[in-house]
């Protein structure tokens, strides 16, 4: 009988623990992971960080290095993608015509940048920041004392607006909506971003409509819908990733706004399961479906998946936290902060840089915005984790450690 | 390249060759380490890459920063060699350390 094969589609940080976990987990076979780009599975976080900004390059960025893969006897073909699967078959088939069989599948295809059709997107200049690739083609836009423009001020783009003033440039984030990082915090820390971007020389405009790009070969402005031109010698779009579904659509699997799988990763095939980006899930804690664009949802699902390749499966129940730096402020979010009825700032969010936002549901935190207190954020799980009640005062007092209230139920 | 030691809280002992300038926690997960887990990939954000760093290498570490410090104070068990192995860089004056794992990082 032939040696079985895991053949893991997509190479990302969700890909590079699968392939880890199953040696943990004892799969003896072979394992194969196919990759659209040419490089390993690297970290991608520092791409609108340390990476953009040149003081890390690929090879510090990467998860794993080449010996490790080697050491774990996981393969790689990259540089080619999957043109589609072919269940009945077990086989997939890649955009060569190269048909590989499997006895495991595992998707971890991830996300890729939300795009926008819009008059002159096509220009030089106009940019959009998910991989390797991307932010090289920005690089060639980046001079101190030029102009950049950012659309969108969700976390990319944030991010990126912060790097690139650190790099010289002048920069002015446009957003849509009435307030930066709407659709994840709380509007006190959407006010708290806008006074460091603006503290920092960022220039953030709220309230507005991108229509079109201006200029000859390379981009040269940016056009508003209310009439406003905002000079541009670089433009990048930060306006939300998509999941990449296509493959498990056209193969038949169940898709809703992501590869719905179950608390072990299994997709509606039992052949094949899916992790990161890519997929959503029901979460328990929050009874809710998921589709969570985080490094930590990639790397715990993919752990979950692995186990459930090996038959010794682990239910998914891990807390989402992620990860955000712009400039000397270092914010880490735990939990899902929707649906909250009550928010408590602990600490100076007026004036300060370091303070923490709790939201919480019927008495009880559900998620933590932590700005450069880490303190907070990892007793801040807890509290959500252990699902303990807290007095609002308390939680709202600096002078009280959180530990306090942590132990005043355990203890 | 440096030789560093991770014993695992089992007992388990692994000695690996990490490249000068990377970290103890890449060398730990380059090498399916168990005890390390190290979510954030180095960014000193997560307190998952937790080791207790043997008493005689302490004095040869560069100390923790204050971003470090804080994030010490609320990882499981502290000990007084307590550091995220993310932000212990390897150097030829490193050859030979010793790391312990703990128990868990949550």
């Amino acid at each position: 009988m032939p040696e079985r094969r895991c053949i893991i589609v997509g190479a990302g940080h969700a890909a590079s623990q699968l392939a880890t976990s199953l040696r943990q987990e004892g799969w003896t076979g072979q394992i194969l992971l196919i990759g659209e780009e040419a490089c390993l599975p690297y970290n991608r976080p520092p791409l609108s960080k340390t990476f953009l900004s040149g003081e890390k390059s690929l090879d510090d960025i990467l998860i794993r290095h080449a010996a490790a893969y080697e050491k774990m006897a996981v393969e790689f073909m990259l540089g080619v993608g999957v043109a589609r699967i072919d269940r009945n078959a077990k086989k997939v088939i890649l955009t060569d015509d190269t048909e590989l069989e499997y006895d495991k599948l595992a998707l971890t295809t991830g996300s890729r940048a939300r795009r926008v059709e819009l008059p002159g997107s096509e220009l030089a200049g106009v940019c959009y920041l998910r991989n390797i690739a991307d932010v090289a083609m920005i690089q060639n836009f980046v001079a101190a004392g030029r102009q950049a423009v950012i659309v969108g001020g969700g976390y990319i783009g944030l991010e990126t607006a912060a790097m690139l003033k650190q790099c010289g440039m002048g920069v002015t984030v446009l957003e849509l909506a009435s307030r930066v990082m709407n659709r994840v915090t709380a509007p006190e820390v959407s006010a708290f971003y806008t006074r460091v971007h603006r503290e920092e020389g960022v220039t953030i405009v709220t309230d507005v409509a991108v229509s079109g790009f201006e200029g000859t070969t390379a981009v040269q402005a940016v056009n508003c819908a209310d009439g406003r031109t905002f000079t541009a010698d670089l433009v990048v779009m930060g306006i939300g990733v998509v999941p990449n579904v296509e493959l498990a659509q056209a193969a038949g699997l169940q898709v809703d706004n992501g590869i719905l799988v179950d608390g072990h990763g299994r997709s509606s095939d039992p052949d094949i399961v899916a992790a990161g980006d890519c997929t959503r899930h029901y979460n328990p804690g929050y009874q809710a479906m998921l589709r969570l664009e985080s490094v930590q949802n990639a790397v715990d699902q993919a752990k979950v998946a692995a186990a459930t390749l090996c038959e010794n499966p682990k239910e998914y129940n891990a807390l989402p936290w992620f990860w955000s730096d712009q400039f000397d402020v270092k914010l880490q979010i735990a939990g899902i902060s929707s649906g909250y009825d009550a928010l408590v700032i602990r600490g100076d969010i007026e004036q300060g840089r370091k303070f923490a936002a709790f939201y919480l549901n019927a008495g009880h935190v559900i998620a933590v915005d932590a700005v450069n207190s880490p303190l907070d954020f990892l007793q801040g799980k807890r509290l959500i984790i252990d699902k303990i009640p807290v007095n609002l005062d308390d939680l709202a007092n600096a002078q009280i450690p959180v530990k306090a209230l942590l132990d005043a139920v355990s203890g | 390249m440096p030789l560093v030691t991770y014993i695992s809280h089992d007992g388990a002992i692994n000695e690996i060759e990490v490249s000068n300038g990377s970290s103890v926690m890449q060398g730990a997960v380059d090498n399916m380490i168990d005890g390390i887990v190290a979510e954030c990939g180095g960014a000193c954000s997560c307190a998952t890459c937790h080791c207790y760093v043997d008493e005689a290498w302490l004095d040869r570490i560069p100390p923790a920063d204050a971003m470090e410090k804080d994030m010490l104070e609320c990882v499981l068990e502290p000990q007084p060699g307590s550091r995220l192995s993310c932000q212990i860089k390897l150097t030829p004056a490193l050859d030979g350390l010793v790391v312990r794992l703990p128990e868990s990082q949550f």
